[in-house]
């Protein structure tokens, strides 16, 4: 367990009648990954995201939570999925958005993270949600600016939402993640997602696999404590829920891989190699997929496929995000306590 | 309560809608004792206000978001909002936002077990349990078995700080 950070000081409340609903557990300014949450964290968070589906599910999906409040969504990596993704959270709590894409901002002139964030700061914004290829971009930006920082994505270091979303789907499928297998097969080496699945499934005691080609493995993976799998079949033996990832082909400079074919026959997951498993596995893939490469499509489509699921509860865990760290301030909250 | 209720609207176009968290269990007893006298089947739901809150900025960490459950069409309904207690109003106004966002009902009641006054906005109840005089500072806790073990109206007096 790791130390908890900013416990909650003097917020367990005077003795009353009524129990609190639960304890006080602040999420913070910023959420730049899960290696740094606690368990109870990201409990609340997922806790929190269970009643904002329904929000999605409503005629008129609107909440007035996040009015006047201004989101800057800051994408210096292409995204489809992620960003219409925070949108649509944003825009169901009624926030202001603004899309900022690299390519088509001033950053092409040549101007500094920095200086792009403390501009729009300038300009009154209250959160920023940031995608960039650096790893630990999200913190760098997080250090220097006063609006809350949410990390969609930063380098090969963490994607703290789609881990988040993720674990909701294992807990929606097959309940509490304690003591769950969970294997992440592929590219762990470029993968963000694999470390945020990593951190956040071993906080609350999952057990982590990974399964991939050697020259796919981060060098130091043993340091994770996670098993390691040579071969794909015995993760399909030994896992409940096979987390695919995608094939960072853009990412890769080298030959890791002979050849995309090769892939397929030998870590490709596989309707044949699915029908060996000793009981029915979640197959889970953060998309974009691949098909016919780490996964195929009567898998990806099979009825164990929970991928789209994966996509509807992005937007419940993005909305509890940006509701939990949109808080007001803690001071205010033992003034409010009693008032209804 | 339930008597009034179905005197006042009738049991026809019915729908008990409770605030969580005790609003809930107490319209569901509500709805309970309606069914078994009238021999209905009244549509139950769940509000939970938090997200239309009118303090959110103010109230520092955030509260915890209890759920939402209404897959009623409102429309045209006799709506009849369920509380345990009414006290400044605002909790009303959320909820009478929220089901806005649910539809337009024919009209929209509200029943509380306890008024305890101290109105700070331009709300009142329709049918009420009890009216208590309550200092402004002391809360009104109301206690139901299925959540706290017990039935029970609470005073707690303003906290002494020591």
């Amino acid at each position: 367990m790791i130390p908890r950070a900013g416990a909650p000081a003097g917020a367990a409340g005077t003795a009353s009648a009524v129990p609190p609903v639960s304890p006080v557990v602040p999420v913070g300014k910023d959420l730049l990954g899960l290696e740094n949450l606690t368990a109870s964290q990201i409990g609340l968070i997922l806790d929190t995201a269970e009643p904002f589906k329904e929000i999605s599910e409503r005629q008129i999906k609107k909440v007035p939570t996040l009015r006047g409040m201004t989101i800057v969504n800051l994408f210096f990596e292409a995204s489809t999925r992620t960003r219409i993704s925070f949108e649509f959270a944003e825009k169901r709590l009624s926030a202001d958005t603004v899309n900022v894409a690299a390519s088509a901002s001033s950053v092409s002139k040549g101007e500094t993270l920095v200086d792009t964030a403390r501009n729009l700061e300038a300009m009154r914004i209250d959160m920023v949600v940031i995608r960039h290829g650096a790893s630990g971009a999200a913190r760098f930006l997080a250090d220097r600016i006063d609006s809350n920082v949410i990390n969609a994505g930063d380098g090969t270091h963490e994607h703290p939402t789609q881990g988040l979303l993720d674990l909701l789907t294992i807990r929606d499928h097959r309940g509490p993640i304690q003591g769950r297998r969970v294997c992440l097969c592929g590219d762990v080496l470029h993968s963000r997602v694999a470390r945020s699945n990593i951190w956040g499934l071993q906080r609350l005691g999952a057990e982590v696999a990974v399964c991939g080609p050697r020259s796919l493995l981060p060098n130091a993976i043993e340091e994770f404590g996670v098993r390691v799998f040579q071969r794909i079949e015995e993760a399909i033996e030994w896992a409940e829920v096979l987390n695919v990832l995608r094939l960072q082909l853009e990412r890769m400079t080298a030959g890791y891989i002979p050849s995309l074919r090769e892939y397929n026959r030998v870590f490709g997951v596989t309707r044949e190699k699915l029908e060996r498993a000793p009981r029915d596995i979640l197959i889970m893939h953060p998309g974009p997929m691949n098909r016919g490469v780490e996964i195929d499509s009567d898998v990806a489509d099979g009825p164990h496929s929970v991928i789209l699921d994966q996509v509807t509860n992005g937007v419940a865990v993005r909305m509890a995000v940006l509701y939990l760290l949109a808080g007001g301030k803690p001071e205010l909250a033992e003034a409010a306590k009693g008032e209804r | 309560m339930a008597d009034q209720i179905v005197e006042l609207y009738g049991a026809e176009n019915l729908v008990l809608v409770g605030i969580q968290r005790r609003g809930v269990q107490l319209s569901e007893r509500i709805a309970r004792i309606i069914d078994e006298r009238e021999d209905t089947q009244l549509p139950r739901g769940a509000l939970d206000i938090t997200l239309y809150r009118d303090d959110l900025q103010t109230v520092g960490p955030r509260p915890v978001v209890g759920s939402t459950h209404l897959p009623w069409a409102l429309d045209d309904k006799c709506v009849v909002i369920v509380d345990d207690v009414l006290y400044t109003g605002r909790t009303v106004r959320a909820a009478l936002d929220e089901l806005a966002d649910f539809g337009r009902p024919a009209r929209i009641a509200l029943a509380v077990l306890v008024d305890r006054g101290g109105r700070e906005l331009p709300i009142h109840a329709d049918v009420v349990g009890k009216v208590v005089d309550v200092p402004s500072g002391d809360r009104v806790d109301v206690l139901v078995s299925e959540l706290d073990g017990e039935d029970a109206v609470v005073i707690v007096p303003r906290r002494s700080e020591t």
